[in-house]
């Protein structure tokens, strides 16, 4: 076997593992910390006897690591359990709103991963020129907001404000205005259903959408920029110069094989990065995914949900890492070809 | 006489720089230099750190490295200003009339492709051959350059093959698209001695056949005088003497070029060995831990006080390892070493603080040897009070009598690292060690980073502090020229074990080993034609045996 | 020694941020809690920037809000300086088998991302300050972990730590004179960025209604309770985030600059 398709098993085994302890950590961090979940679904007035039902009923009498096991062969089979608050399948519960999830950040993926590499390539030709400049000092300000205060901004600004600008704009005909109010209209609320089109759905997730980019975008062209950068500083690309090849035949043959891993990195990165931010984005957005889900189960100390979420949730991030591991292997010059 | 293919007028340079913390300012690297190359010659251009070399050569090439930039002057290559020409044509020229061959071959080289497609590429883009007339000239290339598989070496990537081997893939990679000029950067300076003379060799031969001219940039004046018609020395950005090769080895004329010449020519009468030595490493094995071999087997050699033990040997004959061991903090796997008529613990936790201050080190770079945040007065200071509890005026004094040891002024305790030289950084790293008055010091590689001239003031200080303080050396250094300078007794390592060891006068004079012989005589002697009598006589060996 | 003068705009507003947590008493209009109008008035010479949803001064809420942020912020980024490069110095100069099971915990906490992990423990435990801190702090000490271990690592491998130890001094000298002087300027810019995080992290929570609970004021309590008010065009959750902007681009210019700093001074080619 090639030496590589050992190492990228090998990998793929540290990530299985990796699934695995974060699994343990997940369940202890529910379980074994000071919290008594009972008492804090029952609130402080519950009987002693209530108390002792609701435990039974969790099966906290059982000792933490079989309930932990009891759990974890749950998972493997598919059944996630059943939530505490309304008795529902969460594995039934979950699947459309994971789709939906999945829905909204691939779409802003698609826009935000060619967008942040396109300006990260701009900003490495304009290096510390004003182009560079502006796009830095943009990003710095985007990095400093939390994303759903970014939600907000974009929800004042695009959903009220710009209609009533639009009015105000007497010049226009009312048939210009019309058609601008059609076209532009943010929706503050990202509604989803089966009945809707590909294009209504994504309409509906446009301003979503737009946040997420912004979000991502700021750390993903930094990251790109710094990755280029540090590329077109090695010597090769100074050879290449004093070849008298020209700055675009440079960046394709010299600087870009050597730049698909870090970037790749950096996209990985932010994509993780991505999933999270979903989170907070679904509740601003009132938008039905897992997100909202879990924050709405995590206030009502709905134990079981959570578990579940925050198990999908680390496994996405630990597969995306991994993936970008696997693709820095893959194009490792020195590991492709050995000695 | 012919038109010069090169010609320099009042060349000025300029760099940007961004010290830190403070308002970024231009300083002047080139001040006014002028020469003139003719075709097929090949012109050296010598000088220490700073001479402004490289920027020279750069300059050939109309290309400013990092902030640097061309402020005056004019460069005329085939009799066409290139300074002045618009960018277009600069980039037909790079490449085509004019290649470069840089320092690092490893760095160079772009890892992700293969060699050959690196090879051709000038050569094809720049429409000089077709892709099919290129790989032949490289395939010759390679032959002609004595790289092992000519016809399938360009198949390979560059971590696939040697440093000595890449630094001749590169010197194909500029001769490739027919140059009229090719700028070599330092060409052979990374390579072990042994390697550097093949590769030298390989390079004058090809500048010799294919009738390219060539600006060839170095330090070292030896290795120049060997591929260069003429040399131009250079100090500080400007021309000290300009001349044949060999009026400048045999008769310079201006002061800086003599000291050049005459560098390493100190001379050290050997001492006859003592009773009992101070330092006796007995059948020492070690290896570091994970790895399988051993990268030391059974070494042996004592070491007299007051006297000089050049450790020799190439970079990974184990030379470095010897010191981590002697000084603990790579216990061996086998054997003892005796100190000052004590055995000498393995690990260094178990030793004696005097043991500790008997024995001291200086390293090879004195940059990240001494604390950037601290003083010269706390770096000379800390062992005076740690050894010997040395406090307020006593420590003072005793700090002020090390500089002057040292040869370095008042007013040095108060700055920084970053503030000195690189040799006197190197004298306040001598000083430390002298501060715990010891009685060996162990010396690594202490003179290979500096420039020739400020590398024999530490030596001569060395000599003189040796015998003014009674201290025994344990040098550890690749460089044959240091070796005759200062040893008593050499020992020559080669793969882990010791080859030859005595007193200097018998490890330096025949029968010698295979190894020992290779490595005496790959050290580059300053006068002409040495390179071809080295060759000739091993082609004379291998021919008769 | 010269700033520059993004630094220099960094240091004012972020002093000026903090010296407004400080004497957020004699700063503020109103009382934090206090009802003194109606609901989401607009900015008048009584309320410079209007009334929230219940008819509190916004200026007072927002000046109380920062202290709150900025104090929790402040806590949890201390805790994890102490926790992470105290671990981090630690792992790095003892090395072998402590480093070893050390770096791979503090690999697996990171492989779930912060907010995630923060969810699931809040789920169980009780919303108060203090666990709030403890979280945050505890989550973050992981970067700060991997930074000072780095940091520490480049350093003890140079020659200067090497020729301390050939010296016979002790372990303590070693971190304290040796290694920690060398270490400062990056573990200070990276307390920057860590600070910001921790302001972003804990404004994040109190959206979510998993922070500081109502009716204490913090920034991102406000946007909760003033986000309804967005669609009829009231700005009054919008305030929060240009301070938050405001504070976290001051801090992000004062560790651009001492990291800018500190790379210089290791000899790097700017």
């Amino acid at each position: 076997m090639h030496p590589i398709l050992l190492l990228v098993a090998q990998r793929l085994a540290l990530g299985l593992l990796l699934i695995f302890a974060a699994s343990i950590l997940i369940f202890a961090g529910t379980s074994i910390l000071p919290g008594d979940v009972a008492q804090s679904i029952l609130g402080q007035s519950a009987t002693p006897q209530a108390l002792a039902n609701l435990r039974a009923e969790l099966g906290m009498d059982q000792p933490p690591v079989t309930r932990y096991f009891n759990w974890l062969g749950g998972v493997l089979q598919g059944d996630l359990g059943t939530a505490l608050t309304n008795g529902r399948d969460i594995a039934e519960s979950l699947s459309s709103r994971l789709g939906n999830t999945l829905f909204l950040a691939f779409w802003a993926a698609i826009i935000a991963v060619p967008l942040a590499i396109a300006l990260g390539l701009i900003a490495v030709r304009y290096k510390d020129r004003w182009p560079d400049k502006v796009i830095s000092a943009v990003t710095l300000t985007t990095i400093s907001i939390p994303e759903f205060m970014i939600g907000y901004l974009l929800i004042f600004f695009l959903s009220i404000q710009l209609p009533q600008l639009i009015m105000s704009l007497e010049f226009l005909s009312d048939g210009v205005r019309g058609w601008l109010l059609a076209n532009l209209r943010f929706s503050s609320v990202a509604m989803m259903n089966d009945s809707m089109s590909l294009v209504e759905k994504i309409k509906s997730i446009t301003l979503p959408i737009m946040v997420l980019t912004l979000v991502v975008l700021a750390h993903m062209m930094r990251m790109t920029r710094a990755a280029i950068l540090n590329v077109m500083q090695s010597a090769y690309i100074e050879t290449a110069e004093l070849k008298g090849l020209g700055m675009l035949r440079i960046i394709r043959t010299h600087a870009f094989p050597n730049a698909i891993a870090p970037i790749v990195n950096v996209v990985m990165l932010n994509l993780a990065y991505l999933v999270v931010g979903v989170v907070v984005i679904e509740v601003v957005f009132a938008y039905p995914g897992m997100g909202q889900y879990l924050v709405d189960h995590v206030s009502k100390r709905d134990v079981p949900v959570v578990q579940a979420c925050g198990l999908i949730f680390a496994t996405v991030y630990i597969g995306l890492n991994l993936v970008a591991d696997i693709v820095s292997i893959l194009t490792n010059p020195r590991l492709r070809h050995p000695k | 006489m012919t038109e010069p293919l090169l010609k320099v007028r009042g060349l000025r340079i300029g760099a940007t720089i961004h010290p830190p913390g403070e308002k970024s300012r231009h300083i002047d690297i080139v001040h006014g230099v002028d020469f003139d190359l003719a075709p097929g010659r090949v012109l050296g251009l010598i000088g220490e750190s700073g001479a402004g070399k490289s920027t020279i050569g750069l300059a050939a090439m109309a290309y400013g490295r990092g902030g640097v930039r061309i402020t005056g002057g004019t460069v005329t290559l085939n009799g066409r200003d290139i300074l002045s020409t618009p960018f277009r044509d600069v980039r037909r020229l790079r490449g085509g009339e004019v290649t470069y061959v840089s320092q690092s071959a490893a760095a160079s080289f772009n890892p992700a492709k293969q060699i050959m497609e690196q090879v051709t590429e000038a050569a094809i883009f720049q429409g000089k051959f077709t892709r099919k007339e290129a790989e032949d000239r490289a395939i010759a290339l390679f032959r002609k350059l004595g790289l092992p598989g000519p016809d399938t070496i360009g198949s390979r990537y560059p971590h696939q093959v040697s440093g000595g081997q890449l630094q001749r893939c590169m010197t194909a990679l500029a001769l490739c698209p027919q140059p009229d000029l090719v700028v070599f950067d330092e060409p052979t300076t990374a390579l072990d001695v042994t390697t550097q003379i093949d590769v030298l060799a390989a390079i004058k031969e090809a500048i010799r056949d294919t009738g390219v001219a060539a600006l060839y940039i170095t330090h070292d004046l030896a290795v120049v005088a060997q591929v260069a018609d003429d040399i131009m020395v250079l100090q500080q950005g400007r021309m000290v003497e300009m001349g044949t090769t060999d009026q400048i080895i045999n008769a310079p004329k201006e002061d800086y070029t003599r000291a050049l010449v005459s560098v390493r020519s100190i001379t050290h009468d050997e001492k006859t060995p003592t009773q009992t030595p101070v330092l006796s490493v007995t059948d020492i094995t070690a290896r570091y831990s994970g790895t399988d071999f051993d990268v030391l087997k059974d070494i042996t050699v004592d070491l007299h006080p007051g006297q000089t033990l050049a450790v020799v040997g190439e970079s990974g004959s184990g030379k470095s390892t010897l010191a981590r061991v002697i000084t603990g903090l790579l216990p061996p796997s086998a054997g003892q070493i005796t100190f000052a008529g004590r055995p000498l613990s393995p690990d260094l936790a178990a030793r004696s603080k005097t043991d500790l201050r008997e024995l001291q080190m200086i390293y090879q770079i004195a940059d990240t040897a001494m604390n950037p945040r601290q003083t010269v007065g706390t770096i000379i200071g800390r062992p005076l009070e740690f050894y010997f509890g040395l406090r307020g005026a006593e420590k003072q004094r005793r700090i002020q009598e090390l500089l002057d040891a040292i040869e370095l002024g008042k007013g040095f305790q108060d700055r920084y690292p970053a503030e000195l030289s690189g040799g006197q950084k190197q004298r306040v790293c001598i000083a430390r060690a002298l501060a715990a008055e010891p009685r060996l010091i162990i010396c690594d590689e202490v003179t290979s980073a500096l420039d020739p001239l400020v590398a024999d003031g530490i030596l001569k200080l060395l000599l003189s502090l040796q015998k003014s303080e009674d201290m025994a050396y344990l040098f550890i250094t690749h460089d044959l020229a240091t070796v005759r300078a200062i040893a008593d007794s050499i020992a020559v390592m080669y793969q882990g074990r010791v080859l030859r060891y005595g007193p200097k006068s018998q490890a330096l004079s025949p029968p010698f080993d295979d190894y020992t012989d290779l490595l005496l005589s790959s050290v580059p002697e300053m006068r002409l034609g040495w390179l071809e009598d080295v060759l000739d006589s091993r082609k004379m060996e291998s021919g008769g045996n | 020694m010269r700033i520059p003068l993004a630094a220099l705009i960094g240091l004012i507003f972020t002093a000026l941020f903090f010296g407004a947590a400080l004497f957020a008493p004699l700063i503020a209009p109103y009382g934090m809690a206090e009802i003194v109008g109606d609901v989401w008035e607009p900015p008048s010479d009584r309320f410079p920037l209007g009334t929230d949803s219940i008819g509190r001064d916004l200026l007072s809420r927002l000046v109380y809000g920062g202290q709150t942020t900025i104090f929790i912020a402040t806590a949890a980024t201390a805790l994890s300086f102490v926790v992470g490069s105290v671990l981090g110095f630690f792992a790095a100069v003892s090395g072998g088998w402590i480093d070893q099971t050390l770096s791979r915990f503090i690999d697996l906490i990171m492989s779930i991302p912060t907010l995630i992990f923060a969810l699931v423990v809040l789920s169980v435990t009780p919303t108060k300050i203090p666990i709030l801190i403890v979280l945050m702090g505890l989550l973050d000490s992981t970067r700060v972990y991997r930074l000072a271990r780095a940091v520490a690592v480049d350093i003890t491998v140079m020659d200067y730590v090497e020729a301390a130890r050939l010296r016979g001094e002790g372990t303590l000298w070693i971190i304290f004179r040796e290694t920690l002087p060398n270490a400062l300027s990056p573990l200070i810019a990276e307390m920057g960025l860590r600070f910001i995080f921790a302001v972003l992290f804990v404004s994040t929570l109190s959206f979510l209604g998993l922070g500081v609970q109502p009716p204490q004021a913090d920034w991102g309590g406000i946007v909760k309770e003033n986000k309804e008010g967005i669609n009829y065009g009231i700005q009054a959750a919008l305030y929060p985030a240009y301070a938050i902007a405001l504070l976290c681009i001051s801090i992000n210019l004062v560790a651009d600059w001492i990291l800018g700093r500190t790379t210089s001074l290791k000899g790097g080619r700017g």
